[in-house]
């Protein structure tokens, strides 16, 4: 199980039988619509708050999960969930609506991967025999919460990043058909020092670069065992300074097989800065893009690590610089 | 980043600072201030088209044409925000469409739709002055300031 210092290895090999990715407007418009189970013309969502559309929205995806899974409610024992809202109130009402055992996680924009982490822990062990980890964020309620009300009319500078609307969750089970959890490296908390808001691509890309270096050290990988690198969302910006301190510190990843679910989920001519953000931008390309990419054989191995800023809008104003952490989980199609 | 936080970061933080600022892109400094000069101008003008059609319809002379002008400005800008225009207008103008009255306006209108889900009381009445309560509170600490000055000025007889 353990795997030196910083590694789960599953010998079980968890099953993720079934996943589900949900978007709003933007997503729908964006360059991986084809791959979301379910896309939202209104941010609203018919609710009548951001806060509300957010829930609805991760309910949704774990609703769509554990029935394409072929499960119901009953058979699944834990539900992992994390989100940006203060108290992580998602997760939280999400949780009550589905009435499945519930464990709070927080990881930020890493908390898709901390789950999905956590559900392969608890199936291998034999804690859980079906497992349901999900994530969600919403444009609208990140950036009331963490900047400013979203019809402000400020400039927003070319490092800044889109928090995308939508939820992800996968559905790890014991035993079936599908991609396997093979293994999880869990990162550090890393902080280079950086405390502007506005740029937490560059803030995150040490993380990142951290826990991919341990991943590699602790499993005795080489990066070209994996089809697909994908990082979560450092966006343009903090892909490129990634993938230059990897080089840096002699760790060679083709430029074929890095990549960031940060610039994948959006189209070039879309507003998006430096890219997508969030928790539900590693969570829908993985669950959506990646798993069915991989269920289509295009590709076996791919390895996510879901990068996280763990800053708030009060350690923000009290100058506080921003602490990062990036969880790993790689999986294999057989 | 100023000198002082520098001298507390760490070495290695340091380098990463360096190598990070290498691959920022660079604000467009020059087209912003173009389009703020564009966009704040522009403003300006309409403005400056109100109060000449208060003072030419209206009867009121430069001096009293101000306040139904800047009444109409934030009107404007406050039915702009509503209608989810202003934020776009924001991003591509930067300061000049902040630095006018209608930014000020904008400020207010944006914290209270953005809180009226959380009722008009502890939302909107709560939040509404978040952004712009700042200008506020300056504006009337400044105007404080330059008052005491002149008084005192005038006290020992310099004007």
């Amino acid at each position: 199980m353990l795997q030196r210092h910083q590694t789960w290895f599953f010998d079980k090999r968890p099953v993720i039988l079934a996943s589900a990715a949900v978007g709003g407007p933007f997503e729908a418009n964006g360059a991986l619509a084809e791959d979301f189970d379910m896309l939202h013309g209104d941010i609203w969502l018919g609710e009548d708050s951001f806060e509300k559309a957010e829930k609805k929205l991760l309910e949704q995806a774990c609703e769509i999960a554990i029935r394409k899974g072929g499960l119901k409610k009953e058979d699944v024992q834990f539900f992992l969930c994390g989100d940006l809202m203060n108290q992580t109130i998602s997760s939280g009402f999400a949780a009550r609506t589905l009435g499945i055992p519930y464990l709070g996680i927080f990881g930020a924009c890493s908390s898709s991967m901390e789950g999905l982490a956590l559900a392969g822990l608890l199936v291998n062990s034999g804690a859980a025999e079906n497992a349901l980890a999900g994530t969600s964020s919403h444009n609208a309620s990140a950036e009331k919460q963490f900047r400013y009300p979203t019809e402000y009319g400020g400039q927003k500078p070319p490092t800044a990043q889109w928090t995308v609307t939508g939820a992800g969750a996968a559905l790890v089970g014991k035993t079936g058909a599908g991609p396997k959890v093979v293994a999880a490296t869990i990162g550090r908390v890393v902080d280079m020092g950086i405390s502007d808001p506005f740029n937490m691509g560059t803030a995150m890309a040490p993380a990142a670069v951290d826990t991919i270096q341990a991943h590699f050290r602790d499993t005795n990988l080489s990066p070209e065992y994996y089809d697909v690198i994908a990082t979560g969302d450092l966006g343009k910006v903090g892909h490129h300074i990634a993938a230059d301190l990897l080089d840096k510190h002699g760790l060679k990843i083709p430029p074929e097989i890095l990549t960031d679910c940060g610039i994948k989920i959006y189209k070039e001519n879309q507003p998006v800065f430096s890219g997508g953000s969030g928790c539900a931008c590693a969570a829908t390309v993985t669950y959506g893009h990646f798993l069915n990419r991989m269920r289509k054989g295009e590709i076996k191995r791919l390895l996510v690590i879901a990068t996280g800023a763990l800053l708030s809008p009060l350690s923000y104003q009290q100058s506080e610089t921003i602490p990062c952490v990036a969880h790993a989980v790689a999986i294999e199609s057989e | 980043m100023s000198n002082k936080k520098k001298k507390k970061l760490t070495p290695t933080q340091q380098q990463f600072h360096i190598l990070a600022k290498a691959r920022e892109p660079h604000r467009p400094v020059f087209w912003n201030c173009i389009r703020a000069f564009l966009v704040g101008g522009t403003i300006s003008v309409i403005g400056q088209a109100i109060q000449l059609f208060f003072m030419t319809y209206f009867h009121f002379d430069e001096k009293t044409a101000g306040n139904p002008t800047v009444a109409v400005l934030i009107f404007l800008a406050a039915l702009a925000t509503g209608l989810g225009v202003y934020d776009h207008l924001g991003q591509w103008a930067g300061a000049g469409s902040a630095v006018p009255v209608t930014g000020f306006a904008n400020a207010m209108a944006s914290a209270a739709i953005e809180h009226r889900s959380e009722g008009y009381v502890l939302g909107v009445g709560t939040n509404m002055f978040k952004l712009a309560g700042p200008v506020i509170v300056y504006g009337v600490v400044a105007a404080f300031v330059v008052a005491l000055v002149v008084t005192t000025i005038k006290v020992l007889g310099g004007i």
